[in-house]
């Protein structure tokens, strides 16, 4: 084992700490950054180096221990050289990682969750990480593999046994394919760079927003929020500072049309955000991108730089005197909670992702309590496009109370996994046809706070009207047990809930370990009935949605698919949750013994 | 002649910036909570405090209190809530109320009397907790700790010290001290610090000074806690309504 207080941190490690907060401006607001970087550098972020990183910051260690804790991707504990996380989202399950982390293990001679004897390796699971078309996934010190296989797995065990560089590893290992499907309006868009600013500028900023809301834009996060009304609320907000926030951080399992826009788009994504910021009176913009998407990082500031070398971010932008305005680019590191738009402001903020009270909103205390506009990738690249269409036009496509097009995020049961954009309105069962999907038992649209939708309901229609969505659209065919769904996606908020609040932080442990006990066998229709008792308290006491979604999950599937769970019932009204001869696993594997004698028998 | 909401019934006077449960306590209305406190600036985490305003439902201590406002609380379904609540409480952490200091002073359990609560009704999460009884004069129980955040409070808004924080996520979640050991004995609390006052639970705890009040007179033996909150909380105290405490607190 690794020693606590390993000695990485030396003075190399120590003079480099003092030229990273430097570069931080020692800024305590930039905490998180500067742990990221910590995290890179060292594995994980050592105990000395914090001693030292508090006096810089002028902040109580604690504070600092209290942030690095919140984030799953940041270690206070040594690590393996190599840390492999395997995604776990439920189509990562269903394309067999399981078996796959297994062959790892055992190639590598570890458990999982374990730090390998010789510091070598960890191997751990994670929240999805944006991958599910395809996957199985997994991510190796903060970097994206795609495509696993039995084969790819035993050639990264081999490189990593052999301590080789990941700069040397096959580049086919980190590619991730865009496999965009289907184009519209967004995806197919023609425009210059800048386009769409020129107009702008030649309309003024209430032009901007009285354009966006006639466009009738929503928010493509999933609230919906009508964007215009945003960004003009935000411009009437007084304070010192406005700020745009872009929020990349796509954590919803199953989404995964926010990393394709800002490889594909990301002209247009910051093109929205400085339209925003003209309309608002910006002068900083963030874009928060989720710490699964760290390899898009360096192409993204470059980006961003020719875009401030072309005049369209900086000082003056396209001659315009007092039109200033730029972007940093802030990554996340392992938290699905920063999703939610004032949590991510705390983040921002350097601080741990707990949302905040609300009221007040963020459109007039936001980012250091000033006007910010948060809004989604998606939503600044539609927005750009409703300004340069105009509003009318872009009102004729899609619904009344849904116009635009929407990107779908598809994974899952089907032949062509990928990104399919449809104007609002279109059927489940259209978007089943054009993904090659059959035997369709159901379909989780927009992730696990979403809805399941049963195949009895595939004439519903994604739109404002009938099925919000953020995008994602899971299949499931008629394979799949949709009780183990449910508890994937149960286990998945456990994990993320932030803990502030009581009944997120305990009621999502608890309800994890009903659905765990229904899926050993132990369940009963008591459980049933305090899963239904859970959800009540979820829902009515959550601080934020992901308390108030969390039961969704198990709610719909047991609607729709109550013989799922029925059939695992033990027809007992009452079943301990203890399980006499499990306790003895661990004696067991201590005295390698498995026969029959060293099991106890259940009375039934 | 201030303005009112309507709690179960009744007129309820507020002043600007006072929250639904500033005003409620101030005006003799009992609402149950365990996370707040008429000194801080509350932050609505342990969600006891939950009461429904026109069919939705939010926590009051962190709700400010409008004109007009017609709030449900003692009602049978929210009671049941926070009965279901403290339960959760109770099985996250490890209590064992015979055997504790604080058995009759703590608010966890006078609010598990008070609401009724006879079982614990959950699964025993039984987390690993070990204590720090590092420091000279003060020990740590942390099997006790409902996270509420009122000694990090204390120590930070009052104390200027940040003796305190909190670590971890979700149900991992943890009070840490703040020391590079990571043990009490290396912080600078001191036994004066507010901090040592504020504790709800028994984690925070004098060292020698244990069971010198003998159980059955202490403070919630003697009345239940929803008759305690109102004595303890902060009234108007001279007639243009002004109040020290509830200014500082919102």
């Amino acid at each position: 084992m690794l020693p606590d207080n390993d000695t990485q941190f030396d003075a190399s490690g120590q003079a480099w700490l003092d030229q990273l907060t430097a570069r931080h401006r020692n800024d305590a607001s930039r905490l998180l950054q500067i742990l990221r970087e910590m995290q890179e550098r060292f594995g994980h972020i050592p105990q000395d180096a914090i001693s030292r990183l508090a006096e810089r910051l002028g902040i109580p260690r604690a504070r600092i221990e209290s942030v690095a804790s919140f984030y799953s991707f940041l270690h206070l504990k040594p690590q393996g050289e190599y840390r492999v996380l395997f995604s776990d989202n439920i189509t990562d399950r269903m394309l067999g990682n399981q078996a796959l982390l297994e062959q790892m293990c055992q190639l590598l001679w570890l458990q999982p969750g374990k730090v390998s004897e010789d510091g070598l390796v960890s191997i751990n699971t994670t929240s999805c990480t944006g991958m599910c078309d395809q996957g199985p996934a997994l991510l190796i010190n903060g970097r994206a593999i795609t495509r696993l296989s039995h084969q790819r797995v035993q050639e990264i065990a081999q490189l990593i046994r052999n301590r080789t560089p990941m700069s040397d590893w096959p580049a086919d290992f980190f590619h991730v394919g865009d496999n965009i499907r289907r184009g519209g309006l967004l995806l197919d868009n023609k425009l210059a760079y800048g386009e769409v600013l020129h107009t702008a500028l030649a309309a003024g900023a209430q032009s901007i927003i009285d354009t966006v809301k006639a466009s009738g834009l929503r928010g493509r996060g999933g609230a919906g929020f009508p964007t215009g009304l945003k960004w003009e609320s935000c411009r009437k907000a007084q304070g010192s500072d406005h700020y745009v926030v872009c929020n990349a951080d796509e954590g919803e399992p199953g989404t995964f049309k926010d990393r394709v826009l800002l490889t594909r788009q990301a002209d247009l994504v910051f093109e929205g955000m400085t339209l925003c910021a003209l309309a608002v009176g910006a002068k900083q913009g963030f874009l928060y991108l989720r710490g699964e998407y760290r390899y898009l990082l360096e192409p993204l500031r470059a980006v961003l730089q020719r875009r401030r070398d072309s005049n369209l971010l900086g000082e003056s932008i396209l001659g315009k005197s007092g039109f200033d305005f730029d972007i940093d680019i802030h990554l996340g590191a392992g938290a699905y909670i920063c999703g939610e738009e004032s949590a991510l402001i705390e983040s921002l903020e350097g601080k741990r992702g707990v949302p905040r009270n609300r009221p007040p909103f963020p459109v007039t205390h936001g980012y250091m309590q000033q006007p910010t506009a948060v809004d989604n990738v998606e939503t600044f690249c539609q927005a750009a496009l409703a300004v340069q269409m105009g509003a009318d036009k872009y009102r004729a496509i899609g619904t009344e109370k849904s116009s635009g097009s929407k990107l779908i995020s598809v994974s899952g049961d089907c032949a062509y996994p990928g990104i399919y954009e449809y104007p609002f309105g279109v059927s489940i069962r259209e978007i089943l046809q054009d993904c090659g999907a059959v035997n369709t038992r159901a379909v989780q649209v927009s992730g696990p706070s979403g809805v399941c939708v049963p195949e009895s309901e595939f004439g519903r229609k994604l739109g404002f009207e009938d099925l919000p969505t953020a995008g994602a659209f899971m299949v499931f065919d008629d394979s799949r047990d949709l009780f183990e769904v449910a508890r994937n996606f149960v286990h998945f908020f456990a994990h993320e809930s932030c803990g502030f609040c009581t009944p997120c932080r305990v009621g999502t442990s608890m309800l994890k370990q009903t659905m765990d006990k229904i899926a050993n066998g132990h369940g009963t229709q008591y459980d049933l009935n305090e899963v239904e008792n859970l959800d009540r308290v979820l829902q009515t006491s959550s601080h934020c949605g992901l308390g108030r979604t969390a039961c969704n999950p198990v709610l719909h599937t047991l609607k729709h698919f109550r013989p799922a769970y029925e059939n695992k019932l033990k027809s007992l009204m009452f079943s301990p949750a203890f399980d006499l001869d499990g306790s003895l696993a661990r004696a067991r594997q201590m005295t390698g013994r498995d026969d029959a004698g060293a099991h106890l028998k259940e009375t039934e | 002649m201030s303005e009112t909401f309507q709690l179960d019934g009744a007129a309820v006077p507020f002043e600007p910036g006072q929250t639904v449960m500033q005003a409620a306590l101030a005006a003799g209305h009992y609402i149950p909570h365990l996370c707040y406190h008429p000194e801080f600036k509350p932050h609505g985490s342990c969600k006891l405090c939950t009461v429904k305003l026109n069919g939705r439902t939010t926590a009051s201590c962190t709700l400010p209190a409008e004109a007009g406002l017609n709030i449900e609380s003692n009602i049978e379904e929210l009671n049941a809530l926070r009965r279901t609540l403290v339960q959760m409480l109770f099985a996250e952490g490890n209590h064992f109320c015979p055997s504790c200091e604080k058995s009759g002073n703590c608010v966890l359990q006078a609010l598990g009397y008070d609401l009724e609560v006879h079982a614990t009704g959950f699964r025993h999460l039984y987390p690993d907790r070990p204590l720090d009884a590092s420091h000279p004069d003060i020990l740590l129980d942390f099997n006790r700790c409902v996270l509420c955040e009122l000694c990090v409070r204390a120590s930070s808004e009052v104390d200027g010290k940040n003796v305190f924080a909190l670590s971890g996520r979700g149900i991992t979640k943890h009070l840490i001290v703040n020391s590079a050991s990571g043990l009490l004995k290396d912080t600078d609390i001191a036994l004066t610090d507010k901090a040592m006052e504020v504790c709800p639970v028994g984690v925070i705890l004098k060292k020698r000074v244990g069971f010198s009040q003998p159980i059955g007179a202490r403070r919630y033996d003697q009345r239940p806690i929803s008759a305690q909150a109102l004595d303890d909380a902060p009234r108007q105290v001279d007639a243009s309504g002004n109040c020290k405490t509830c200014e500082d607190a919102s």
